[in-house]
């Protein structure tokens, strides 16, 4: 009987090597060609620099920014306002209230925000003396005060679908135990109810900021100088393809931070869910 | 009324013909963009779904750009920018221009922006279907690609649905923002009505109630689709 007692020559076994598989290659593949064309459009924008054309269309696209954001900042505040109404009418246990709820609400979410903003800002025009004899045409004359009105409508009917979604996403235990406990319905309400249900609705209301943010491009249709419409001026004058580049560039940065911002703020919110 | 149903007639003197073919247009480009969108989103949502963080991040990538773009901004760059670059290629290729049709440039920026959310939606959807699926089915000798055919997507269709169905409603929506690049859907005859006519709010009344028409019967036809869909769940 033989008996070895040298040590073993054989290597340990090397770390598995990750293999060329399909996927890593088409992966790979993709990716050059993400690469390639953040390059391409880098080098358009470098090799397109023009100060004369900054200095002419830049200040107009700044201020083309601010009147992006407020024009959704005021939309997204006056649709909270008029979706709380429209909420209350959505939970409504009375047909005829929850009937005129469901068809505003049906109206503008089944309809091109383009239609109604055309709707809204054509249609006053034929309602002209009607308008000016209450004093309202001054409002209907200026396409930013359509598109605020326009837009805030919009946002209201689908802010209304996500706090009435959310409130009725509160387990009904929830208001039976405030009723044993006798609080009043408005105690019930804001001190029960809502903040349970905000925390639902944080995430659906952050995709509305967004989707408000990129709807507001429309304004640009009815001639209101926003990002869009400073964008399409420019190009009208230039024909010069890196003015939509830019402006792409802007949208996506401006609706990425929001949604990293969002995220950050949602998980602020619900760290007491955590475990 | 009566003159309001004389704008609405069929023939030269009203503009329900026009109206008409207008919703034929919008119809038939939703329906042409919808099988593209599906294909691609089913892909990315694969692409999401894999183990190679490379193909993960390229997936991630497209959806990130297009799901942050204004549509409007999606559907100039491709109509201009395709026209810019075909042009230039057809000029080096044959010495003339290249008209882009916008019918095509719609369809492909729709066909993007749709791709983009379906691939979140049949991500969630993939989610939903638990291992032992595939377990299952790879037990049973099926290969990778017969699984997925015959075992996985059928579950996804039915996870996927109700997130397709708003999709699709979005899509019908969409579809209005080509008529600013001149293709003659229903808000783009709408347009031209209001021109001859001057009646802007019977007008784009009436295109809007033709768009809620358009929603109103997709969703009856969705929940006979979601309907069969849900044939193998039994009652609930």
């Amino acid at each position: 009987m033989t008996y070895v007692d040298a040590p073993s020559t054989e290597r340990p076994p090397a770390a598995a090597r990750r293999r060329w598989t399909a996927a890593r290659v088409t992966g790979l593949l993709l990716m050059a060609l993400w690469a390639l064309l953040g390059l391409s459009i880098v080098y358009m924008l470098v090799a397109g620099y023009d100060p004369e054309k900054i200095a002419r269309y830049g200040p107009r696209i700044l201020n083309g920014i601010w009147v992006t954001l407020h024009l959704v900042v005021l939309s997204i505040l006056l649709g909270a306002l008029i979706s709380i109404p429209v909420a209350i009418g959505r939970l409504s246990h009375n047909p005829i209230i929850g009937g005129i709820a469901f068809g505003y609400s049906y109206f503008f979410r089944g309809t091109p925000l383009l239609a109604q903003t055309f709707l809204v800002y054509y249609g006053a025009g034929q309602f002209t003396a009607a308008l000016k004899a209450v004093g309202l045409w001054m409002f209907f004359r200026d396409a930013y005060f359509c598109a605020v009105l326009t837009f805030s409508l919009n946002t209201a009917a689908y802010q209304a679908e996500i706090l009435a979604g959310a409130i009725r996403a509160v387990p009904s235990g929830q208001w039976q135990a405030a009723d044993s406990l006798g609080l009043r319905p408005f105690t019930t309400m804001f001190k029960i109810i809502l903040p349970q249900a905000l925390i639902t609705a944080l995430r659906p209301y952050g995709n509305e900021v967004i989707l408000m943010i990129k709807a507001s491009a429309i304004a640009s249709i009815i001639t209101v100088l926003d990002l869009m419409g400073q964008t399409r001026y420019a190009f009208s004058k230039t024909y010069d393809l890196q003015i939509y580049i830019w402006a792409a560039v802007i949208y996506l940065i401006t609706v990425e931070v929001l949604r990293r911002l969002w995220e950050m703020m949602e998980r602020r919110l619900t760290r007491h869910l955590r475990r | 009324m009566a003159n309001y149903m004389e704008l609405l007639s069929f023939g030269d003197s009203g503009w329900g013909d026009e109206l008409a073919s207008g919703v034929l247009v919008t119809v038939t480009l939703a329906l042409a963009t919808l099988p593209l969108g599906l294909l691609i989103g089913f892909l990315i949502a694969v692409a999401k779904n894999s183990t190679e963080p490379l193909l993960r991040n390229a997936a991630h990538v497209y959806t990130t750009i297009f799901r942050g773009l204004p549509e409007l901004l999606t559907l100039f760059l491709i109509y201009y920018g395709g026209q810019m670059a075909m042009s230039a290629l057809w000029r080096l290729l044959f010495g003339h221009a290249f008209e882009v049709n916008s019918y095509l440039a719609g369809m492909i920026a729709l066909a993007l922006v749709f791709s983009s959310y379906a691939s979140e939606v049949f991500l969630s959807a993939f989610r939903g279907i638990t291992l032992g699926q595939y377990e299952g089915a790879y037990a049973l000798g099926l290969s990778r690609s017969r699984t997925m055919l015959l075992v996985i997507l059928p579950q996804l269709v039915r996870l996927a649905l109700p997130g397709l169905s708003n999709l699709w409603l979005n899509l019908l929506k969409d579809t209005s923002l080509v008529s600013i690049i001149g293709l003659t859907d229903l808000l783009r005859n709408t347009n031209i009505a209001v021109g001859v006519t001057k009646q802007a709010f019977f007008f784009f009344f009436v295109a809007c109630s033709l768009y809620l028409m358009m929603s109103i019967i997709s969703s009856f036809g969705l929940r006979r689709v979601s309907a069969w869909a849900e044939r193998g769940q039994g009652r609930r």
